[in-house]
């Protein structure tokens, strides 16, 4: 390939009117193959964002470059972006090989070479067997191997997915998930993937951009963004974590690394972790492989704790139980 | 017992249907087989009405030119129909403002048909504003003849009459577009154009075949349009009709309406073939 493909996004900002801010300088750079995950609650503009790459929405200020071109004049077929649309955008009066063949219709390729190269694309999603039929007439899962197939034939660097999978049931996401993951390092091209589920992006993302409020929080590798969070927000949004609050300064900690004994025991300093609080569980969850322990204390904010099921059967504890909770001073992450 | 409840709950509309169109029909149906003389009619099986009608050589052209009427009118309501709707559905971008402009179209509707026509005359007179204004700047000699009392004045108040049936059911046609779909096709590179032939178009033709239908059974049944807007100098079917029975020839009044409808039935029986509107209902 000739370049290298590097999008690179540049205190990119989205307005609407006089006030309303959708995105506020967004500077990021997408390594070239890379699955990069925009992740935030919902409004905090990861869509627009998106958008704003994919040309569907007009940028207010700054500029975004691939392969050191500007592209954010161009329309959206000409950026080297294709676009796969949350609820698919499936043509619904077309076949399903129509639909995969549009956009070299809007080309004026041939129809035999186009419904050819469409197959193709069909028989790599899995779903030769389909092209004849209408979108209606598949499910929710055979519908995104379409869209997927539509966006792919295009031969973008870059691949948009909006919320590809949030449509789908629980048990489809996890399988598609990996397929999206498969079909990625196989291609070799950018997928950028808005979600709102942390679970998701942890899968699936090289790198995840985590934004709120217009902004982005924290960005990084799956790894960085979990297990150093660098805000109250992020710690928060990406769960597994407790927030606590000693002497004006905020620090994370993992849940599964806060530690629980029975008050009865005493003090223990011995291990690896200090006891550091006590308090009384207000509840216990059962989650299969873990228990989660939440408990309330007069001077702290509720602690949850998770225990796997072994640990939590040696010394098992019902609501109302006093405890002692303690962590490993190098498990706490300071917050800015 | 369920099907007894359905049947009541069912009944109003039944009623309402049989009482107001098929017992008029089927009366309708009847008296075309009577028999009539200069002064009166009487109940009996004949076949004279039908016979008459059809192998008369005014009918057939009759029904031409009111079939001229009718392409012509529905394809001009068409065109200006689909441009209005879609202006109103993708060129207006607030929906307040979409409101206020489509009740704009309606404001036509607060007079009656009459009014509307007669509202014409004054304009299109030998001596109306559209002829003194063309004269004073010096576009024609002598004031136009064919604007008022003839066949394009005809066409004209059709249009002007029947374009609101076309738009409303094209504009909701629209309406119900999902928007992501047009960005889908200018995601893959199809222009403004490719979008309406390849998008728009196959996805609001049941709102398309809806107002077809409107217009083509209002133009086809009309027979006052038709003889104000010419000066009683074009003739429709639906002239033939009410002149028969301004002649009290009910039983060939009725034959007429019989054929008229099996025409009408028929030619939206042709173009339901072409589209499913159930999808839009």
């Amino acid at each position: 390939m000739a370049g290298d493909n590097q999008l690179i996004l540049e205190k990119v900002c989205k307005q609407y009117g006089r006030d309303i801010v959708a995105v506020e300088n967004f500077t990021q750079s997408f390594d070239a193959s890379s699955y990069v995950c925009l992740l935030g609650p919902s409004g905090c503009g990861k869509t627009t964002t998106l958008r704003m790459i994919a040309g569907h929405e007009t940028v207010s200020s700054g500029d975004i470059t691939l392969d050191g071109v500007s592209i954010c004049k161009l329309p959206p077929a000409k950026r080297g972006t294709a676009m796969m649309f949350q609820s698919y955008a499936l043509f619904p009066h077309l076949t399903v090989r129509d639909n995969v063949a549009f956009s070299l219709k809007m080309k004026k390729v041939d129809k035999a070479e186009r419904h050819r190269k469409a197959d193709e694309l069909l028989d790599m999603v899995d779903m030769q067997g389909f092209a004849d039929r209408l979108p209606e007439q598949l499910s929710g899962g055979q519908q995104q191997r379409v869209a997927l197939a539509r966006a792919l034939i295009t031969e973008p660097a870059i691949l948009l997915l909006d919320e590809p999978l949030s449509a789908l049931d629980p048990f489809l996401r996890i399988r598609m998930r990996s397929e999206l993951a498969r079909l990625q390092k196989k291609l070799g091209i950018t997928f950028i993937h808005v979600t709102h589920s942390q679970d998701e992006a942890l899968a699936l993302a090289d790198t995840i951009v985590l934004m709120n409020d217009a902004r982005i929080e924290q960005s990084g590798s799956p790894h960085q963004v979990f297990n150093a969070p660098q805000t109250e927000f992020v710690a928060r949004f990406m769960g597994g974590h407790n927030v606590l609050d000693m002497e004006g300064n905020k620090f994370a900690l993992r849940t599964d690394k806060t530690r629980v004994l029975p008050a009865a025991a005493g003090t223990q300093q011995n291990t690896s972790w200090q006891q550091h609080k006590t308090g009384i569980v207000s509840y216990v969850e059962y989650l299969g492989r873990s228990v989660e322990l939440t408990v309330s204390g007069d001077d702290f904010a509720d602690v949850t704790a998770s225990l796997t099921d072994e640990e939590f059967n040696l010394a098992p504890c019902q609501p109302g139980d006093s405890v002692g909770i303690g962590w490993n001073e190098n498990d706490l992450h300071a917050l800015s | 017992m369920k099907t007894l409840k359905g049947w009541l709950l069912a009944s109003p509309l039944v009623v309402i249907l049989f009482c107001f169109l098929l017992l008029p029909v089927i009366a309708i149906f009847v008296v075309s087989f009577w028999g009539a003389t200069e002064y009166s009619y009487y109940p009996a099986f004949l076949f004279d009405n039908y016979a008459y009608l059809l192998t008369s050589s005014v009918t057939l052209s009759v029904y031409l030119k009111t079939l001229m009427f009718t392409v012509i009118t529905w394809a001009l309501c068409l065109l200006i129909g689909f441009t209005v709707a879609y202006f109103l559905a993708f060129h207006v971008r607030t929906l307040p403002m979409q409101i206020a402009l489509f009740l704009v179209c309606t404001v036509p509707f607060w007079t009656s048909n009459i009014i509307r026509m007669i509202s014409w005359i004054p304009f299109l007179g030998r001596n109306g504003i559209a002829n003194n204004t063309l004269l004073d700047m010096g576009v024609i000699e002598e004031p136009l003849e064919w604007l008022l009392f003839s066949e394009f004045a005809v066409v004209l108040a059709f249009v002007h009459l029947f374009t609101l049936f076309m738009i409303v059911p094209i504009f909701n046609s629209m309406m119900r577009l999902d928007r992501s779909l047009i960005e889908a096709a200018r995601d893959a590179g199809a222009s403004g154009w490719q979008i309406l032939v390849n998008v728009i178009v196959p996805l609001t033709k049941p709102g398309i075949m809806i107002g077809s239908i409107f217009v083509v059974t209002l133009v086809m049944g009309d027979f006052i349009t038709v003889r104000f807007m010419s000066g009683g100098q074009s003739a429709s079917v639906g002239r033939i009709i009410s002149n028969e029975i301004g002649l009290l020839q009910y039983p060939a009044a009725s034959a007429s309406a019989v054929v008229l409808l099996l025409t009408v039935l028929l030619m939206i029986s042709i173009m339901l073939r072409f589209v499913d509107i159930r999808k839009e209902l």
